[in-house]
């Protein structure tokens, strides 16, 4: 949130209609990605009640528990949800490819990508991930053996989802909320229904009386995972009590198809409005991180790869904090400087100008500090009229070139004076077009697109015995597998 | 009868609790809400009257949920709450008792409750007797906006050598150590008003209100099952919010004052029409909050859009435009067909270069 996103949704309001926040798109879309709707019972921590799922817009297969609290049935249904999912994500791990490196190694040529409509069904992805990894498939509540499998998978996506930038498991409406500014606020654009409406409303109605239409709940039930209150009291309770007597779910897979597929047909609208953004220039590289991560936990579950604990040992969770940070650090500064959309908000807390270059010392050689020899260190100065706030001495990173390193030598009014430091070539002056030239407009930002400096971690082994020394790995017991879930 | 009744009309006023105390004090400064909430009105009916009926309620399966949890924990006399309350507080209670206070001798009558309520709790605190003691739904008062109300009994009071803790049941699942933040945050505002006003009684009897815990216990479900979990939860922070709150929240004379005369919000007597007018008498001060947590939301957001008020936008999205009230002055200001006030100034250059440089990208 910034003024710019803000400034953005007052002029939504005025016109009608969302507006862009983003020129390009920030996220990887798979030619085939995988939508699911998971719905949950109100009131239980992670009882399943249906989903929506597949990769064919025009063919969703509905899954349902006809009683939510029956555990046999719930595992049927997670039985079931592997029959589509897993297909899926183990066809993807077939194929791979050469990836050319200093060892050069194999990936997967594709990974698997689920969409889920809000971050509701993230966080419901990842109980139905932790409520099954641990099942076995012996012993005493024998599982079906695809139960613990998934269970992994969906542990592994719901962990990715963590990284920013990441494109494995993906909210819809924080996809949308990315590239487009509602004339509603952010708590409301959590609404899939009426999010679409601001950013696409229907023929004949404008922004705010399509997301009026798409708050009633019968045209627009709830996209998840709770159901809507009186569709429970009125509707489920008395099909799911059909189903106790009569044994057919007939009558619950009728309810709940009703409830999931206004929200399939959102869902693949949102798909079709964000493939018609290009693509932003980063989104192939951290594409190609979760295909190395697909890769690595692929090879890891072919070797009998334990399910992933319930708590992280204290440096797996610094190491995975400060994972977490770089990411997102990274991921920033690469959709700034893929889209200037993106840029504008740096612009305006003044860590970032944009501006035209009117005058180079080309030609400038200084000893740089802690060198003997000089060295090429060309001077720009820009003209900018954005409000800068950094002061000599920032490193800064170009739009043109975000691997040379420049740094601020001086600020005089609306002129900003940075030294080139490398990527100039071995010359003794600068390479052809290494330095900008008079007339450039150019942007340079305090943003570092690699994801800043990484804190050096011990190795988990070496875990010092303040945080609880080297951590036992984590081993399947009887208890995790035959946890209830009732 | 007194002015807030006959705001009311016939109607029974409608019981506190502690989820509306919170919601109260989350948005303190709305006339709107602190008088129809100590005039006791029906907030879901009357706007169902007005034609925006509120957008949220309870499923039945979540209500029967937290009603078998809830029955689950105090089954067998409390046996499991003992038991988490001798390991959570690390007490060795030997032996308890258990007085359930919803109704007095088969009278439900709010006022026989609450004395009876006072006079168990006096006891209690003064007899300093070493056994445990459960006091299931106690009701308490609190004044709100300069007007007393009663809570709704959700909670159990224990006390043990003297010291007392509100005991908390709620059915959302403690996963791996780790609750649905949201709704521990709510779980501990809630807990709040419960110690404030547990505290407030104490010191109307002239008892040590330093002797309610500020840690309250939360009892919740355990991972997947249905087995109980006690978490100590302090609220000395919620504690603090809530009373400052409180004391800041308009006093209702003042809201009453400044009414005109002769309102009502009987819905008997009054068409949608009129009660909408009246309740538009009312300042409201909207933020999209109030859709999670005031029955009147929707009928405050469709007044706050027919406004153009940059509160549809949300609080944050409203701070960032320099807290400019309507959508119309914050585009004036930007597109520069709008004289930006002395106080306006710097906030109307910010907005006139992001619209600029945002004209320039999109195009
Ligand atoms: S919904 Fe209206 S009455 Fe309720 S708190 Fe918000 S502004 Fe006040």
């Amino acid at each position: 949130m910034s003024i710019m996103s803000s400034y953005a949704r007052a002029l939504a309001v005025q016109n009608g209609r969302a507006q862009p926040v983003a020129t390009v798109r920030h996220l990887h879309l798979s030619a085939t990605p995988m939508v699911f709707i998971p719905l949950k019972l109100a009131g239980e921590a992670a009882a399943p009640l249906a989903a929506l799922v597949g990769t064919d817009p025009a063919n969703p297969r509905l899954l349902v528990v006809p009683q939510p609290r029956n555990r046999d049935l719930r595992f049927a249904f997670m039985a079931e949800l592997a029959e589509v999912l897993l297909p899926y994500i183990e066809g993807l791990a077939g194929v791979t490819e050469t990836v050319e490196a200093k060892t050069p190694y194999e990936r997967c040529a594709d990974a698997p990508q689920l969409l889920v409509p809000n971050r509701g069904g993230i966080a419901f992805t990842k109980l139905l991930g932790r409520s099954t990894r641990f099942r076995r498939t012996d012993g005493p509540y024998p599982v079906h053996p695809s139960v613990p499998v998934l269970g992994q998978w969906l542990t592994f996506l719901s962990e990715r989802a963590e990284y920013a930038g990441s494109s494995a498991l993906v909210s819809m409406t924080d996809a949308l909320a990315l590239h487009w500014a509602t004339g509603q606020s952010s708590m409301e654009d959590a609404n899939l229904a009426t999010q679409l409406a601001w950013i696409a409303p229907p023929e004949g109605l404008d922004g705010p009386e399509a997301a009026l239409v798409a708050e009633d709940p019968l045209t627009s039930p709830p996209a998840g995972p709770e159901t809507h209150p009186d569709f429970d009291g009125q509707v489920l309770e008395y099909a799911i009590q059909a189903f106790e007597t009569s044994g057919s779910a007939a009558q619950v897979r009728e309810a709940l198809r009703s409830q999931l597929e206004p929200t399939w047909t959102l869902m693949w609208q949102g798909v079709r409005l964000l493939r018609e953004l290009p693509e932003a220039a980063t989104v192939e590289a951290r594409w190609a991180r979760d295909r190395d991560q697909f890769t690595r936990e692929t090879a890891r579950l072919a070797e009998g790869g334990f399910p992933r604990g319930r708590v992280d040992g204290a440096v797996s969770a610094a190491i995975r904090l400060a994972d977490l940070e770089s990411a997102l650090q990274a991921y920033e500064a690469q959709r700034a400087f893929d889209d200037p959309l993106v840029m504008i908000e740096h612009r305006v807390a003044g860590k970032a100008f944009s501006g035209e270059v009117v005058a180079v010392d080309a030609t400038r050689r200084i000893v740089p500090a802690g060198k003997t020899r000089a060295a090429p260190r060309p001077l720009v100065t820009i003209r900018t009229s954005d409000p800068v706030r950094l002061s000599p001495g920032r490193r800064l990173v170009s739009s043109r070139n975000r691997k040379q390193r420049t740094e601020i030598v001086d600020i005089t009014g609306d002129l900003v004076v940075i030294q080139v430091n490398d990527q100039m070539g071995r010359g003794a002056t600068p390479a052809p077009g290494s330095v900008p030239e008079v007339g450039d407009v150019v942007c340079y930002a305090e943003l570092d697109p690699s994801g800043g400096q990484r804190p050096r971690l011990p190795a988990g082994e070496d875990t010092p015995w303040t945080h609880g020394g080297p951590p036992e790995p984590y081993v399947p017991t009887d208890e995790d597998a035959q946890e209830a879930w009732s | 009868m007194t002015r807030l009744d006959t705001l009311r009309g016939p109607a029974e006023p409608l019981d506190h609790n502690a989820r509306t105390i919170a919601a109260l004090a989350v948005n303190p400064g709305c006339d709107r809400r602190a008088l129809l909430d100590a005039a006791g009105v029906d907030k879901q009916r009357t706007a169902t009257h007005l034609g925006f009926p509120a957008p949220f309620g309870q499923s039945p399966f979540a209500i029967t949920r937290a009603k078998s949890f809830d029955a689950l924990v105090k089954a067998n006399g409390c046996a499991h709450l003992l038991r988490l309350l001798r390991s959570t507080l690390d007490l060795s209670i030997s032996e308890a008792s258990y007085s359930d206070i919803s109704d007095v001798g088969g009278n439900d009558d709010h006022q026989v409750r609450h004395t009876r309520t006072r006079a168990l709790l006096k006891r209690a605190a003064t007899d300093g007797d070493g056994a445990g003691t459960l006091f299931d739904h106690p009701l308490l008062k609190l004044t709100v906006a300069g007007h007393e109300v009663y809570l709704e009994p959700a909670v159990i009071a224990f006390q043990i050598e003297g010291r007392f803790h509100i005991v908390e049941i709620k059915s959302f699942a403690v996963i791996d150590d780790q609750a649905d933040a949201g709704q521990v945050a709510a779980a501990a505002r809630q807990s709040a008003v419960y110690v404030h006003a547990l505290r407030a009684l104490f010191t109307a009897e002239g008892l040590d209100p330093g002797r309610i815990s500020h840690n309250v216990v939360l009892v919740c479900p355990k991972d997947f099952a249905n087995h109980p979990t006690a978490t100590l939860l302090d609220v000395r922070q919620q504690l603090a919010a809530l009373e400052r709150q409180l004391s800041r929240l308009t006093r209702i004379d003042r809201i009453l004052d400044e009414l005109p005369i002769g309102i009502t919000f009987d819905l008997e007597t009054q068409s949608p029409d009129e009660v909408g007018k009246a309740v538009a008498t009312v300042g409201a001060r909207f933020a999209p909050e109030c859709l999670a947590s005031c029955e009147m939301s929707l009928f405050c957001r469709a007044e706050a859009r027919d406004r153009e008020s940059t509160d549809v936008l949300g609080r944050a999205a409203r701070d960032e435009l320099g807290g400019i009230e309507s959508i119309p002055a914050v585009l004036g200001l930007a597109d520069d067909s709008r004289p930006p006030s002395p106080e306006q100034l710097e906030i109307a250059e910010q907005l006139r270069y992001v619209r600029r440089i945002y004209t320039e990208a999109v195009a």
